[in-house]
């Protein structure tokens, strides 16, 4: 039978009160994460083995260079022919790792749903309008003080099938790279204050008040450009260790 | 006592989910190894979930040392053509260490690729719609050096098989994804 939301939210409640009751600070959701219906065979049951080598090849990663992008990348307004409906927007922030070091020159990936809550990919079958001047995909590479910076469009909220009446938060979904692999990172990006955010498990899989806070923007009327675009700030933090022979040079 | 601060606190993980297909593979995504190359050789495999269902939508990222060793890559696994804006694809000569692949409607995937130096395995990050927080494992070629691998080494026979890449051809290798069940993979953490 289809859950509702009030079951859904029923457990997300009980698990949130259970993370509470232990105590432990966690950052990442944890894999197995029952109100995303999803998750329940798509998680390991065993725990990850720890790898402790400092010879291990994660501890160095791929790197991207100009060839990888073009300028227009970072512009998701422009891949058209014509103007993409919708709420201007900036998006731009710092990737830094736990050190609190910038992560220069690395790629940075985005995708999102158009203003009206479909994305342009077949298997979206969300009866909202597409629109033929954008497809939502942008691309580009960190400055050296780690920062990223797209214009694109507000994206809408839409309805998937957890259970009835899901809806996810406006979001876009991000891919980082770090100075190492084991920095990977793919995420998504909430807007402030949306009122979607206590009924989606998504978002909500991250149980720790405080890290669930790191995955809002923070609208800036410094950054918004009159007449042109509203501004969003968003900062990221890469988890995971480098190797620490690769921190010159980069 | 060290004076080293304390670490920023990372921004958490989220799914991939369903929606990635138009943004992140690109075309020549599976092929790390130089056009043509003779010592190409190829690995594959499916992905699977709990139930033994081949999953769909996952994406696997590569990264590996070169066939000299070197671990800096390159540029140039994307390429773009900055007149079209479209994608000019690898030069065919330059090898990056990069490789990405989205699995098919059968939860198949498979990359083409050099043997790396220094080390007997690819590192692989997974992403799935579903899956929360990336998997990291390895695909391990068999051979002197990955009998003599500590990480090997540590694991039970069952569990080491999992990492294990197996013959399935000349210069071709097959290494299933399991997420969860009796031959789970062995997922890996470096924190
Ligand atoms: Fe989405």
């Amino acid at each position: 039978m289809t859950p509702t939301q009030q079951d859904i939210s029923r457990e997300i409640h009980a698990l949130s009160e259970e993370y509470r009751r232990v105590g432990e600070t966690r950052h990442h959701p944890a894999r197995d994460y029952p109100p995303y219906r999803s998750s329940a065979l798509r998680h390991p049951h065993r725990p990850p083995v720890a790898v402790h080598d400092p010879e291990a090849v994660e501890l160095t990663g791929p790197v991207f260079g100009a060839t990888d992008v073009t300028a227009l990348d970072a512009d998701l307004t422009r891949g058209g022919t014509g103007e993409p409906l919708g709420e201007r927007m900036t998006v731009t922030g710092r990737i830094l790792d736990r050190d609190g070091r910038p992560v220069r020159g690395q790629l940075v990936e985005v995708w999102q749903a158009n203003a009206a809550g479909r994305y342009a990919h077949q298997l979206d079958q969300h009866p909202a309008p597409l629109d033929p001047h954008f497809t939502g995909a942008g691309r580009c590479l960190t400055d050296d003080r780690g920062t990223y910076r797209f214009t694109t469009i507000r994206p809408g909220a839409y309805p998937w099938r957890n259970h009835t009446n899901a809806w996810r938060p406006a979001h876009i979904h991000f891919s980082l790279f770090g100075s190492a692999f084991t920095q990977r990172l793919v995420t998504q990006m909430y807007f402030p204050g949306d009122p979607l955010f206590a009924y989606d498990p998504i978002l909500q899989s991250v149980t720790d008040d405080t890290a669930r806070a790191r995955l809002v923007a923070a609208y800036d009327h410094d950054l918004t450009t009159p007449e042109h675009a509203l501004g969003y700030r968003w900062d990221i933090v890469l988890d995971g260790p480098a190797a620490t022979w690769i921190e010159e040079g980069r | 006592m060290s004076s080293k601060p304390a670490p920023v606190p990372p921004t958490p993980a989220q799914t991939v989910g369903p929606f990635y297909g138009y943004a992140l593979p690109f075309p020549g995504g599976p092929d790390i190894a130089p056009a043509g190359h003779p010592d190409t050789l190829t690995v594959h495999g499916h992905v699977y979930d709990g139930a033994g269902a081949p999953v769909p939508d996952a994406l696997l990222e590569i990264w590996q040392p070169g066939p000299d060793g070197d671990r800096t890559g390159a540029p140039g696994s994307l390429r773009k053509d900055p007149v079209t804006g479209g994608h000019a694809g690898r030069d065919g000569v330059t090898f990056t260490g990069f490789g990405r692949v989205a699995t098919d409607a059968d939860g198949r995937w498979a990359v083409r690729t050099l043997p790396p130096a220094g080390a007997p395995y690819l590192s692989v990050c997974v992403f799935a719609r579903g899956l929360l927080h990336h998997l990291f494992t390895r695909v391990y070629l068999p051979g002197p050096a990955a009998d003599t691998d500590p990480l090997l080494a540590s694991l039970p026979p069952e569990r080491r098989a999992t990492l294990l890449a197996t013959g399935t051809g000349p210069r071709t290798l097959r290494f299933d994804v399991r997420l969860q069940g009796p031959e789970e993979t062995v997922f890996l953490d470096f924190r």
